[in-house]
């Protein structure tokens, strides 16, 4: 596999660009190139580091080089009965581990289970003055010095070039049930948020405007009881796969697609300009609307969220940031990242 | 070896007079209570680290965020460091005081602004005290997960600055999974907000970057945190072994099994010894090691569990397994962990607890190393072991009384740091670098990865008044400590002169 010699022509790379003073456009699988802001620079790709580097079920870890392909990983987990739980989007063919943890992105477990975030124990970085750094490591606690691995999960490569990443895994649950549940819109919030208060196996719960959809994950006795009691009908797993990687009609088509993150258990903004597709039980609402971007906006914030758009045309995709946090992300970006190298713009013009 | 701020290694600091403090923070803090004279600067001299004091050059207790501002804003100007201080539990030395640096008491910050029940999380000033959280989250059946041995007393804010864990990481994660949002103020009086009620927010994971910073980096002054409901069930079964590595083997085998325990613990026989003497939790004296695993979660999964880990354990090679037979009984198994620290107080006058992570794995060589160690320095060492997530909690036995025993049981524990650091760990999995471990840093980071954490510290604190000498160590500081440390003829960090 040669990870050695991938590792040192990345750091070539790095090392060549700090050099010429030319920013890097960082790209894995490019599954993601859709989301945040185009980046003009030389474009380096990280696939060529791939594999994994270390798998050891009975410690719950991997670690695996940036550029390995998602679904090799999900594959080797999944002979050992292991998940990432934060069961990341594909979106397209060829998705690597790096350019997952670079965009932060998580799929519909996380409410219950944690972001990707939460998952990573540590990763190295190639730094703006091209050293090959490391940090955190393959164990589960680990408070020296300051936690620079989780803050790479959906840093979208502004902060340096991501090798190679270490996550925890957890047991795929032994037990699955999906539901479809014939409630509207705002029954369903009020029965999540009344549910939400109880031990119940729900991993995953959407509602497309029609139905509610809720998954059951657990043990044999808690899911068969928990899909007793809240009825239904049983539907196919696959919607679950289809909702993660977008591949439900919601999604196709041209319109304009915003993610709303909202707080939990919240019944949702009734002036939502748009047709809607609920997912997280209501803490991540996508909306198809070709509503001035202000107005989406300020009704996310109202609501005590953040709208982002992610498809669609703007020079600010990703919701604005207060000025004083703004000025504070572009101090670390200055001191991590004097020379701007590092995918520069690719998140806010600035940074 | 001394902790203590030494300012050749770790830093100059501006020399102010204390009246000419005390006068700019009267004058631009108005109404802020400050403790200047020597009978009521004692209380503040150390924490949980009693080992080592410093007396600070006054101690401020505000009341409101605004007053935080103020006395930031003014030490930032006269250049006084500032250390911040939740409820001073924390076992690292962090709020260890600065002869040179005020004390910033945040213990005024006690009031539950909300408990969201809907929301399932709770807003909370930073000196509320963790089991607080969960006692006001408990009529709603909600509870905050992270329950540090110290939850009775220590502060969220506290947790949030050291991460803090518990007994139940592996299933419930540490604080930094557990809070959704921290306002924060920076030295130079900006106040900040990271994260949101959502469960993500717009930019940078600075909340990931924080939680955990001992205190460099900002004053936490508001925390977000999310509320679990709580399991209908938990059973906990108390596994007796004759060896420890068997003890050790059935943690990964109960892991990769498909079993996540809400909390699964090891004691070794010193340590099994001394907490049946203090608590009587009915523990098995003879014992090697005893594993301690709690199921928790739904009544017919728990049952089903309980099943599995019981035929697990037997396989591994137990001498013995009982179950909880009731709540009362699950009580008294966890009471003889709980106490372990104190139970140990009371076999010995002094003991000094490590904190090293390793990979599970490595655990029978670690303890075999650790044994090893402790007849070479002639100290005995009880070994206790968050077992589930890796998180090793030796405690050397030593009388500080006697010349050279403290020295050697801080060599030792050195000693015991890097070899957590050689199997692949770290120096510190939930009680922090503090002022304690500042050595220990240079061995778990090479000197390209310190500079990282250098500059992420400019971009929050440019001047370096947050509690320095703290967390990250300075070059200096490496290179004098890699001196003592010289493997195999080979100087650490050859890239710095040498005189």
């Amino acid at each position: 596999m040669g990870h050695g010699a991938a590792v040192d022509r990345l750091v070539d790379q790095v090392r060549a660009a700090a050099a010429a003073g030319t920013p890097l456009a960082i790209r894995g699988g490019d599954t993601k190139a859709f989301l945040g802001r185009p980046v003009a620079g030389t474009r380096v790709d990280t696939r060529e580091h791939n594999g994994i580097v270390h798998y050891d079920p009975n410690e719950l870890v991997i670690t695996a080089c940036a550029g390995t392909p998602l679904v090799d990983i999900e594959a080797t987990l999944a002979e050992r009965g292991q998940m990432l739980a934060c069961e990341a989007p594909h979106f397209s063919a060829g998705t690597t581990f790096g350019g997952m943890v670079a965009s932060g992105v998580s799929g519909p477990r996380r409410p219950w289970s944690g972001a990707v975030r939460d998952f990573v124990l540590g990763c190295r970085i190639i730094d703006s003055r091209a050293s090959h750094v490391r940090f955190g490591g393959e164990v589960m606690k680990n408070v020296a010095g300051y936690d620079l691995s989780r803050a790479m999960a959906g840093s979208f490569g502004c902060l340096g070039l991501l090798t190679e990443v270490s996550m925890k895994v957890l047991p795929v649950p032994p037990y699955r049930v999906s539901l479809r549940i014939e409630l509207d819109v705002q029954q369903s919030l009020t029965q999540l948020a009344h549910w939400a208060r109880e031990p119940l196996p729900i991993s995953a719960a959407c509602h497309d405007g029609g139905a509610l959809m809720l998954r059951l994950e657990g043990g044999h006795g808690s899911v068969k009881a928990t899909a007793a009691r809240l009825g239904g009908s049983r539907m196919d797993d696959g919607f679950w796969q289809q909702l993660r990687d977008h591949q439900l009609p919601f999604f196709a088509g041209t319109r304009p697609l915003w993610r709303l993150g909202l707080p939990t258990n919240k019944q949702l903004p009734n002036n939502l300009p748009g047709e809607v597709l609920i997912d997280w039980a209501g803490a991540q609402c996508w909306l198809r609307s070709d509503a001035p971007v202000q107005q989406i906006r300020e009704i996310a914030t109202a609501a005590g969220g953040h709208a982002a758009l992610w498809r669609g045309d703007s020079d600010m995709p990703f919701p604005p940031l207060p000025p004083a946090l703004f000025a504070l992300h572009r101090r670390l970006k200055a001191q991590l990242d004097p020379r701007g190298l590092f995918n520069p713009g690719r998140m806010y013009a600035g940074l | 070896m001394n902790i203590l701020y030494d300012e050749r290694l770790d830093g100059a600091l501006a020399a102010v007079d204390r009246a000419v403090l005390l006068a700019a923070l009267r004058t631009e803090a108005p109404d802020v209570t400050l403790l200047h004279e020597p009978e009521q600067l004692r209380p503040y001299e150390c924490d949980g680290l009693s080992a080592y004091r410093t007396v600070p050059l006054a101690v401020a207790l505000p009341e409101s965020i605004e007053q935080v501002q103020a006395i930031l804003r003014c030490c930032s100007r006269l250049q006084v460091p500032v250390v911040a201080r939740g409820a001073g539990t924390g076992l690292s030395g962090g709020a260890l005081p600065l002869e040179k640096g005020i004390l910033l008491s945040m213990a005024r910050f006690k009031r539950i602004l909300a408990v969201d029940p809907t929301a399932c999380l709770a807003r909370v000033q930073p000196g509320v005290r963790n089991l607080a959280i969960s006692e006001a989250a408990a009529p709603y059946g909600l509870y905050y997960a992270p329950d540090p041995s110290s939850q009775i007393a220590c502060s969220i804010g506290g947790n949030v600055a050291e991460n803090a864990g518990g007994v139940h990481c592996l299933k419930y994660g540490l604080t930094v999974h557990n809070v959704l949002r921290v306002d924060i103020v920076l030295m130079d009086g900006e106040r900040v907000t990271l994260g949101s009620d959502a469960l993500d927010s717009p930019g940078l994971d600075l909340l990931a970057l924080f939680v955990g910073s001992e205190g460099l980096l900002g004053i936490v002054v508001e925390v977000t945190v999310k509320l679990l409901p709580k399991p209908e069930v938990a059973r906990v079964l108390l596994a007796s072994f004759d060896d420890v590595r068997q003890a050790g083997q059935a943690v990964g085998d109960i892991i990769g099994a498909g079993v996540i325990p809400g909390g699964l613990e090891m004691m070794d026989n010193l340590a099994i010894r001394a907490s049946e003497a203090f608590v009587h939790a009915g523990y098995p004296v003879e014992a090697a090691a005893i594993l301690l695993c709690e199921l928790d979660g739904v009544e017919a999964d728990v049952t089903a569990d309980c099943e599995r880990v019981r035929d697990i354990l037997l396989k591994a090679g137990a001498t013995d397994i009982r179950q909880a037979l009731d709540e009362n009984q699950r009580k008294q198994f966890w009471s003889g962990r709980k106490n372990a620290f104190p139970a140990v107080g009371r076999i010995s006058p002094d003991y000094y607890c490590m904190d090293g992570t390793i990979p599970r794995r490595a655990l029978p060589m670690v303890l075999e190393k650790i044994a090893e160690l402790s007849r070479q320095f002639a100290l005995r060492v009880a070994n206790v072991f968050h077992a589930g997530d890796g998180n090793m909690h030796p405690l050397i036995l030593f009388d500080a009384n006697k010349p050279g025993e403290l020295e050697r049981a801080e060599d030792l524990g050195g000693k015991i740091l890097e070899l957590c650091v050689a199997v692949g760990g770290s120096i510190t999995g939930e009680h922090g670098v503090g002022r304690e471990k500042i050595n220990q840093m240079c061995t778990q980071f090479g000197p390209d990865e310190l500079d990282v954490f250098r500059a992420v510290k400019v971009a929050f604190d440019p001047r370096g008044l947050l509690n320095p000498g703290k967390n990250i160590p300075t070059l200096a500081r490496c290179a004098e400590f890699g001196r003592l440390h010289v493997h195999g003829g080979q100087w650490p960090h050859a890239e710095l002169e040498r005189f």
